[in-house]
């Protein structure tokens, strides 16, 4: 009983361990060190996005109240981020027309929403930190991780210009920001949009925790009651 | 008991309620050898009325239309009060429910339940199967995520390579020339009415032929041949309640251990209970890059794709598959052994069952990769000259899996067994 | 099994029992909650049932708005002076004039206009028969006939009501409209949905 218990853990850990995300290329992604219990990282994350992301992408799965569940006040909200809605309420939709969107990019710009869970963090923190010029492209930039994609590097102003030498990247006009600063600023939108692919992940393994160790409780419990009984039989 | 007790009297000359808990429970006698193999039925029924209940409670809030399916799922995970809970509960529980399913044939494939007199009660075993598959199967398509619809286009198009027939048959299947809303329409109603109702009532049948004929154990043994003369209590049976009532609890609150580690700490088990690309809407126009099967049916996919086509016509891997499932159901009159469990049998069929476990775990995981995992043979070798290596190994355990059946009248007869004796082992 | 007793220590037998049985009922209560709780409004129906700002300061005198707060239709009736003054001379025709049932409206409403403002009125447009939604018949005479003196009155069953939705006397509804919960955020703006906490 207790090997197989041991065995099936086992298996279950190789399990998760065994499928990471693999890139359609050959570019190896970074890991992305996010923290869910970083407030300050997530709030950070949650501007980045609204301001520079929720343009074109919507992400109407989300409302923006939830944002209290990373510390951001009904007030807060209103005053600071509430730029395409009108209550707290309401889903994270944008004003661009679909249709209109499609002739601009040759493709709608994805919901966001649950990306994080699609791509995986790491996928994302890589994917906008390989953006490069590229004269061939029809908006002008090509991307490592997903090459030939077809979204602009909107974040060029804050990361400057990078340059696709020898396949690797290089800083050729620099940006608003140093680039330990844009990485940071890039890692806090992944982990914003970690957050928002699952906010239940908040909450989710606290909860665990009681559940787990009540059901222990119980284990004793009922391991000692079939004892118990089992005397009975010879 | 019975005395003193005005209600319980006075209901049980309406409906025998007493009895009922007699013969089914407090003198139901249950062989007193059962391992931890032996939980994995109860486990069963658990997990069917979960899936029941968080199925209900899901429904509340889903809506089985293209449009707002996939919103609708986010909006359970995030909108609804624990809406996530009951989600994970459920999905979660698709794939354990698979996890004991398998426990328990191999349980009873090696303890040679299904033998005589427990053909029947293997027959309704295998239906439960074949009705969880399509279940599952049909449940899998509601996210409307990437995954789900492109499973379910190819599963469905399998249906389109059966001979004549074939593309009228899909197209009837999907009421549609594609997997479309009048799909998802259907597939909901199958699977939150249809399957659950006939599931119900086949579990009935087969706890009704358990009953009936008692229950097998690792020995093998038939409990009732050795009766106490006076009471004719079968002297190697225990009553079900309180002995094997209080056991189980055991084993379930270990399984409610694992079943809570996976909803709180793993939901998505590394994709291989929540697939990552479902979390992309499905979109007809975009077929992803690879497409794999929820990894419980990974084993019957790989026979699927192991097969080589015949005449340009991929039917031969369909019913491949189809047999795959289908050969369970001779398996009680494949088996000429004349012992029932493993631990009297010989050493041929030891070997056969091992090569038939590690075909079914292998042609498992090689169901979830993409066909060149492990690249192409080289051009020198004669015939199979560029063939995908993992295709190449689908096929031999293809073949063993099979083998395992089909050489099964023979190498049950040859194997030389063990003397079974007369009462069941006991610590 | 009764006399057998001997094999085992009964009392631990007992003991065990109950303190599974209490655990597990705790556990089968406890995993009811998400259940019992995924019944009640989501966020979803919380969004749209959020309060609603209502400007009165673009509605006429005699003119009503209609606006919308937890789906269900609110009217705002911004009332001339002489149709407050009409209001005390029909309490002989009412059912409820002196707003005995005081869960019609929020004590702060429990005046003579029942409101906050005596010339604004904030009513839910809910006939408390059978939950229809009665017209706005404002002006007095008219297709109601010449007693009438302006209200509203309910098509389904012929439930009446004066300008402060008091109901009349023979009516099948009941009780008064409800009066939901408000407050004034400046001096124009009402908030539909919430009370003001100093005003209560």
């Amino acid at each position: 009983m207790k090997k197989f218990i041991a065995i099936l853990i086992a298996l279950m850990m190789g399990l998760h361990n065994s499928i990471s995300f693999s890139a359609d290329g050959s570019y190896h992604l970074d890991n992305a060190k996010i923290n869910l219990d970083d407030e300050q990282s997530l709030q950070r994350g949650a501007r980045n996005f609204i301001n520079y992301c929720l343009n074109c992408h919507s992400a109407n799965y989300m409302r923006y109240n939830r944002l209290a569940d990373i510390g951001l006040s009904d007030d807060v909200i209103k005053e600071n981020l509430l730029f395409t809605a009108e209550k707290t309420g309401e889903l994270m939709d944008i004003n661009m027309d679909s249709t209109e969107a499609k002739k601009w990019f040759g493709a709608n710009p994805p919901n966001l929403t649950v990306t994080a869970r699609s791509r995986g963090k790491d996928w994302i923190y890589s994917y906008l930190r390989t953006f490069y010029v590229d004269e061939s492209r029809e908006l002008g930039w090509n991307n490592l991780v997903y090459p030939n994609a077809a979204m602009p590097h909107v974040l060029w102003e804050l990361q400057g210009v990078q340059n696709l030498e020898d396949s690797k990247l290089k800083l050729t006009k620099p940006g608003l920001l140093s680039a330990e600063e844009y990485d940071q600023f890039v890692l806090d939108t992944t982990n914003y949009m970690v957050f928002m692919s699952e906010p239940a992940k908040l909450v989710r393994h606290k909860i665990g925790y009681y559940v787990i160790g009540f059901l222990l409780i119980l284990l004793i419990l009922v391991i000692n009651l079939k004892k118990e009984f089992w005397k009975d039989i010879k | 008991m019975q005395k003193n007790n005005g209600f319980m009297s006075w209901v049980d000359q309406r409906l025998p309620v007493s009895s009922f808990i007699k013969n089914h429970l407090t003198h139901y006698y249950a062989p007193k050898n059962f391992n931890f193999l032996y939980f994995f039925g109860a486990l069963a029924i658990v997990l069917f009325v979960l899936q029941i209940l968080t199925g209900i409670f899901l429904t509340m809030h889903y809506k089985p239309d293209a449009l707002h399916a996939f919103a609708s799922v986010e909006y359970i995970m995030r909108d609804v009060s624990f809406g996530w809970v009951i989600r994970y509960m459920h999905s979660t529980g698709a794939s354990l429910f698979f996890v004991v399913i398998y426990m328990h044939m191999f349980r009873a494939l090696i303890y040679g339940s299904y033998k005589q007199p427990r053909e029947l009660l293997w027959i309704f075993g295998v239906l439960i199967f074949l009705l969880l598959m399509a279940e599952a199967f049909f449940g899998y398509l509601l996210p409307w995520g990437q995954m789900s619809y492109w499973g379910a286009q190819v599963i469905v198009n399998l249906f389109a390579t059966v001979p004549f027939i074939g593309p009228d048959l899909a197209e009837w299947v999907r009421g549609d020339y594609l997997v479309s809303d009048a799909t998802l329409n259907r597939f909901f109603a199958f699977h939150v009415i249809a399957l659950p109702l006939a599931l119900a009532g086949l579990i009935f049948l087969h706890l009704a032929a358990l009953h009936s004929v008692g229950s097998n154990n690792p020995d093998g043994i038939e409990i009732k041949e050795n009766k106490d003369k006076k009471t004719g209590i079968p002297l190697d049976g225990i009553p079900f309640h309180p002995y094997y009532t209080v056991k189980d609890l055991i084993g379930l609150t270990v399984f409610l251990i694992v079943f809570a580690s996976i909803i709180f700490f793993m939901p998505e088990v590394g994709g291989y209970f929540l697939e990552h690309n479902n979390f992309v809407p499905a979109d007809p126009l975009v077929t992803p890059a690879h497409i794999a099967p929820v990894w419980y049916f990974t084993p019957f996919y790989s026979i699927l794709r192991a097969v080589p086509p015949i005449l340009n016509s991929q039917f031969p891997g369909v019913a491949a598959m189809g047999a795959a499932v289908l050969i369970l159901f001779l398996v009680p009159w494949l088996d000429k052994s004349n012992v029932k469990s493993i631990r009297y049998k010989g050493s041929l069929y030891k070997k056969w069952i091992i090569a038939f476990v590690i075909s079914f775990l292998l042609l498992g995981y090689l169901g979830t990769v993409p066909s060149n995992v492990w690249g192409q043979m080289p051009n020198f070798i004669p015939l199979l000259g560029g063939l995908d290596w993992a295709t190449f190994v689908a096929r031999i355990f293809t073949v063993i899996y099979f083998a395992f059946f089909i050489l099964m009248p023979w190498y049950s007869k040859k194997d030389k067994t063990k003397p079974v004796p007369k009462r069941v082992t006991y610590k | 099994m009764s006399k057998k007793d001997k094999g085992f220590d009964k009392d631990r037998r007992k003991f065990l029992l109950t303190a599974t049985a209490l655990t597990g009922g705790l556990g089968v209560a406890a995993a009811g909650i998400p259940f019992v709780s995924s019944m009640t409004p989501s966020e979803k129906a919380k969004a749209a049932g959020a309060s609603v700002e209502v400007d009165t300061s673009k509605i006429k005198k005699g003119e009503l708005i209609t606006t919308e707060w937890r789906g269900q239709p609110v009217w705002v009736l911004n009332r001339t002076d002489e149709m407050i003054q009409s209001l005390p001379k029909l309490d002989k025709n009412l059912a409820d004039p002196n707003l005995k049932v005081t869960s019609q409206q929020p004590k702060y409403c429990q005046n003579a206009t029942r409101s906050i403002k005596s010339d604004m009125l904030v009513v839910v447009g809910i006939c408390t028969h059978l939950g229809c939604s009665p017209s706005a018949k404002i002006e007095p005479k008219g297709d109601m006939g010449d007693d009438w003196s302006g209200g509203f009155f309910c098509p389904c069953h012929g439930s009446k009501f004066d300008l402060a939705g008091r109901v009349y006397k023979g009516s099948p509804a009941p009780t008064n409209l409800v009066v939901p919960p408000h407050k004034y955020l400046d001096e124009n703006t009402i908030l539909i949905g919430e009370d003001s906490k100093d005003e209560a």
